[in-house]
């Protein structure tokens, strides 16, 4: 097929290529998005960047829940009596043309008075006059030019939270005054007793410097360095010594010494040391904290169900009614596509559901009136109507959301390496100090607090302090540039601990929209083909529509005879030629013997010729990352599908690989809740809401995504598809990253017995201190980050 | 006074000036969106060339409608 691409998306154009305006698109609605953009004098948009849009979606019908003024008031930030504003989330933001266009919206309705994206964010702020623009059309507009936004439940009632900046200002605080301080202190260095005559004019305002300095350092040590003395305060009350505790412990002998200093005119203090201390440990934390704001690591079945759905009232008119009041017995229309919110029985005679994100099964559903369906599958066969047997709250699926891993994040009990190292650190450093200052008591007793305090300054670990944020932190980054995003520093220490892997199948280890087709049985012949395309594209059913799209493209022809019989297959005629496609017995083949396969048989004028087997798609380099992985820990599949692919997983994967199918969600977790039990560190890799529990209960959670901005389950990590087969060279570089830290700490602990022996012998002047505790900080963030750079270049 | 007293005065009057202007913009969100005003930068000049070529278009069509 020739390889040209859309104008207006990029996509290759299939078999429906429209060529307008002498440029090719590859459906409908890119073509008219193309026109709209060019009608408004907005074709600069494809000049920016070559065929940046995407196609819009079928929207008929989607948004009239937002016609009802209950529903679009908990949507929209702000409104009066002229105007509103409305956030909205739009995830096909990826390109500059977006931004301009979404920018220039009121060139295409001129009652949008302003509209700004946030493009980390992928969110788009409009201001819209509401008299003469609905939100309902706001939104529909947006999406016909292919910026739908993704409006969910979670969008309801969500109180907007104020940004917790308090870090900025912190590290604005400390920077200020440490620059200041360090002006400040600039004379002290000077040796000034020795030349006191030339420098008389100095010395002569040297207590007016120090108290200026003691001033700056006030802040710092309140405001600023207050989490790390609230952290120690807190990891004593629960008897724990973590790394705060020294610094803590630091902070306040910096500051009481240093005071006590000024105030007796002993010496200039450590001041500057000390607003150098803090402002180094805060941009640790600052480093630390990379951020995905575009990307959600806590969502729940919230942020995947709708946030309207039709109400059928008993007259038969339809209503706009919130999910959250939806009541035993309503009756729902669910339109083609759209997700079904609760669980409750089927009037319509018949549909096929889609529960491939919710059980893991990759073959939609065939459901009759009266049968029983559940919430979160999708509806992929017209239009249905259901009564409701549970409300929202109490259905199938979101029952899992009750667990107790969804509530007590496990966290809370894991320990990161420097606040195990900090223990030990603290004890260390308890230890000299007392020993030294018992030495001093007996030997010169004036001397001994000196030593005391001028310990506990030196052994800081600021450098111990800041090894893990700056290796973690651009370990973060680098794994976020090759497609890997996860949720924080504490995650990579996770991952390099882990000794299991569980991989779910359907999404995870297959792709989620490709089948693989094989054609097994007789060659049919051009006729016959043609006649089976022209039947396929005739049917609705799930599989003539895969199957359609799989096979070449013919001539169309007019069918003489077609009937479609339920749960069975479809005949039809054309020129004498008979064709039936469907099931074994359908075709007139007696033997059944692909149980748990998908398989579509064909037989023309009664003699059977073959069947098309429908397989999932594996992932590129699968069986290559489990090799690799079970050489350096167990490796799982648990699947919640049938057990139709386990033969041909069994020779992909290493022998013995244990695989398990037709597994619950809740059997899922407590697959992981027991490995952990054995002390097993879990990695679980999943993709769908049935994975929500497992991904949630395991030490680390990846949810594996082929688009990043499409919903994914809460969990720990994102993964991009494309670099699934990376999966071990990043928990490799994770080992490798904690590796670094330890090095580092080697590193800081040479500096401390360097400064320690100054501290000892009581010749710790406040000039070593100042000199010595940068260099140590420096020089530990210079080692990590190469360190990390160096390994993240060798990752691909 | 000595004019010690007045040069540190000034000078930290104006580092805390800056220091009030900088906790105002973080305030005000300038630093929520680091990436997007760098963007939207680069289209006023374009535009303008734009809108002029486009209108010459919009002219060149009208009269055959």
């Amino acid at each position: 097929m020739d390889k040209v691409s859309c104008y207006h998306c990029g996509d290759p154009c299939g078999n429906t290529k429209i060529v307008f305006d002498s440029k090719t698109f590859c459906c409908n609605g890119c073509k008219t998005v193309y026109e709209i953009f060019s009608d408004h004098d907005l074709s600069y948009y494809y000049d920016l960047q070559q065929a940046a849009g995407s196609s819009p979606a079928e929207i008929e019908g989607k948004y009239d829940f937002l016609d009802t003024p209950a529903i679009a008031e908990k949507l929209i930030e702000f409104q009066d009596g002229q105007m509103a504003i409305i956030n909205l989330y739009i995830p096909t933001i990826h390109c500059s043309s977006c931004i301009w266009v979404l920018e220039n919206l009121n060139k295409l309705n001129p009652q949008v008075l302003n509209s700004q994206v946030n493009f980390p964010k992928k969110t788009i702020r409009i201001t819209y006059n509401r008299n003469y623009l609905t939100l309902k059309d706001l939104v529909i507009l947006l999406s016909r030019i292919g910026y739908e936004p993704y409006l969910s439940l979670e969008d309801l009632g969500k109180p907007t939270k104020a940004k917790d900046r308090s870090l900025i200002y912190k590290l604005g605080v400390a920077g200020f005054a440490f620059g200041n301080v360090m002006f400040l202190s600039f004379p002290e260095y000077f040796d000034i007793k020795e030349a006191q005559a030339a420098d008389f004019w100095l010395t002569e305002y040297k207590t007016f410097f120090r108290w200026l300095m003691f001033a700056f350092a006030l802040p710092v040590v309140f405001y600023a360095g207050q989490d790390y003395l609230k952290s120690a305060y807190k990891g004593l009350r629960a008897r724990m010594l973590n790394i705060d505790v020294p610094i803590a412990l630091g902070i306040i002998a910096l500051f009481t010494r240093s005071t006590a200093d000024i105030l007796f005119d002993f010496g200039p203090g450590f001041f500057d040391s000390l607003t150098g201390l803090i402002f180094f440990l805060l941009l640790g934390k600052f480093f630390q904290q990379k951020t995905y704001s575009f990307l959600s690591f806590e969502r729940d079945y919230k942020s995947y169900f709708p946030i309207a759905v039709t109400k059928l009232l008993p007259g038969g008119a339809e209503e706009n009614a919130q999910v959250y009041h939806i009541k035993k017995g309503d009756r729902l229309l669910i339109r083609n596509q759209e997700l079904i919110p609760v669980d409750g029985i089927l009037i319509s005679p018949k549909t096929y559901i889609d529960y491939s994100f919710v059980t893991g099964e990759s073959a939609p559903v065939p459901k009759k009136s009266g049968d029983k369906i559940f919430a979160g599958g999708k509806q992929i066969a017209g239009a249905i109507e259901m009564d409701v047997l549970k409300p929202v709250s109490q259905s199938y699926l979101t029952q899992l959301w009750s667990n107790a891993a969804f509530h007590n994040r496990h966290s809370s009990g894991f320990r990161t390496l420097t606040d195990r190292i900090g223990k030990q650190f603290t004890l260390v450093v308890l230890s000299i100090a007392t020993v030294s200052t018992l030495f001093w008591l007996l030997t010169e007793p004036s001397m001994a607090l000196n030593v005391f305090t001028a310990v506990l300054i030196i052994a800081c670990p600021c450098a111990l302090a800041l090894a893990a944020p700056f290796t973690l932190g651009n370990l973060l980054r680098i794994f976020g540039n090759r497609k890997f995003y996860l949720k924080d520093t504490e995650a990579i220490e996770q991952l390099a601990k882990v000794d299991t892997a569980i991989f779910d199948k359907t999404g995870t280890l297959t792709k989620s929209n490709k089948e693989q087709v094989t054609y097994e049985g007789i060659v049919l012949s051009e006729e016959e083909k043609s006649l089976l395309v022209n039947t396929l594209r005739a049917s609705n059913h799930p599989l003539s529509r895969s199957l359609y799209t799989i096979l070449a493209d013919h001539d169309i022809i007019t069918l003489d005879e077609y009937e479609e019989i339920q749960g069975k297959g479809l005949s039809a005629k054309a020129d004498n030629q008979q064709i039936k496609i469907g099931s074994a017995s359908f075709v007139g083949k007696n033997q059944d013997e692909d149980l748990g396969k998908t398989v579509v048989h064909i037989s023309t004028n009664e003699t059977y010729k073959g069947c098309f087997v429908f397989r999932n798609e594996y992932r590129e380099g699968m069986p290559e990352l489990f090799r690799k992985l079970s050489e350096q820990m167990d490796v799982a599949v648990l699947s919640g599908d049938n057990e139709g692919e386990k033969l041909r997983l069994q020779t992909l994967l290493p022998k013995l690989t244990p695989l398990f199918f037709n597994q619950k969600p809740e059997e899922k977790l407590e697959f992981v809740k027991s490995l952990q039990d054995q002390g097993k560190k879990v990695m679980m890799v999943g993709d769908g809401l049935n994975d929500a529990g497992a991904l949630a209960q395991s030490e680390i959670g990846i949810a594996l995504s082929e688009n990043v901005n499409v919903f994914s389950p809460a969990c720990d990590g994102i993964l991009d598809a494309t670099k699934f087969k990376e999966l071990d060279s990043y928990i490799e570089a994770s080992q490798k990253a904690m590796r670094i830290i330890k090095w580092s700490f080697v590193f800081s602990f040479v500096y401390n017995v360097a400064g320690l022996y100054f501290a000892v012998t009581g010749q710790l002047e406040p000039v070593i201190a100042a000199i010595l505790m940068p260099l140590s900080s420096i020089s530990v963030v210079g080692f990590t980050t190469a360190a990390t750079n160096y390994v993240g270049r060798r990752l691909k | 006074m000595s004019v010690i007293y007045v040069l540190l005065t000034i000078s930290v009057t104006v580092a805390i000036f800056f220091f009030i202007a900088f906790i105002i913009s973080v305030r005000s969100g300038q630093y929520d969106d680091s990436y997007t005003p760098s963007v939207r930068m680069l289209f006023e000049d374009e535009l303008v060339k734009n809108e002029g070529s486009s209108k010459k278009k919009g002219s060149e069509i009208n009269p055959t409608k």
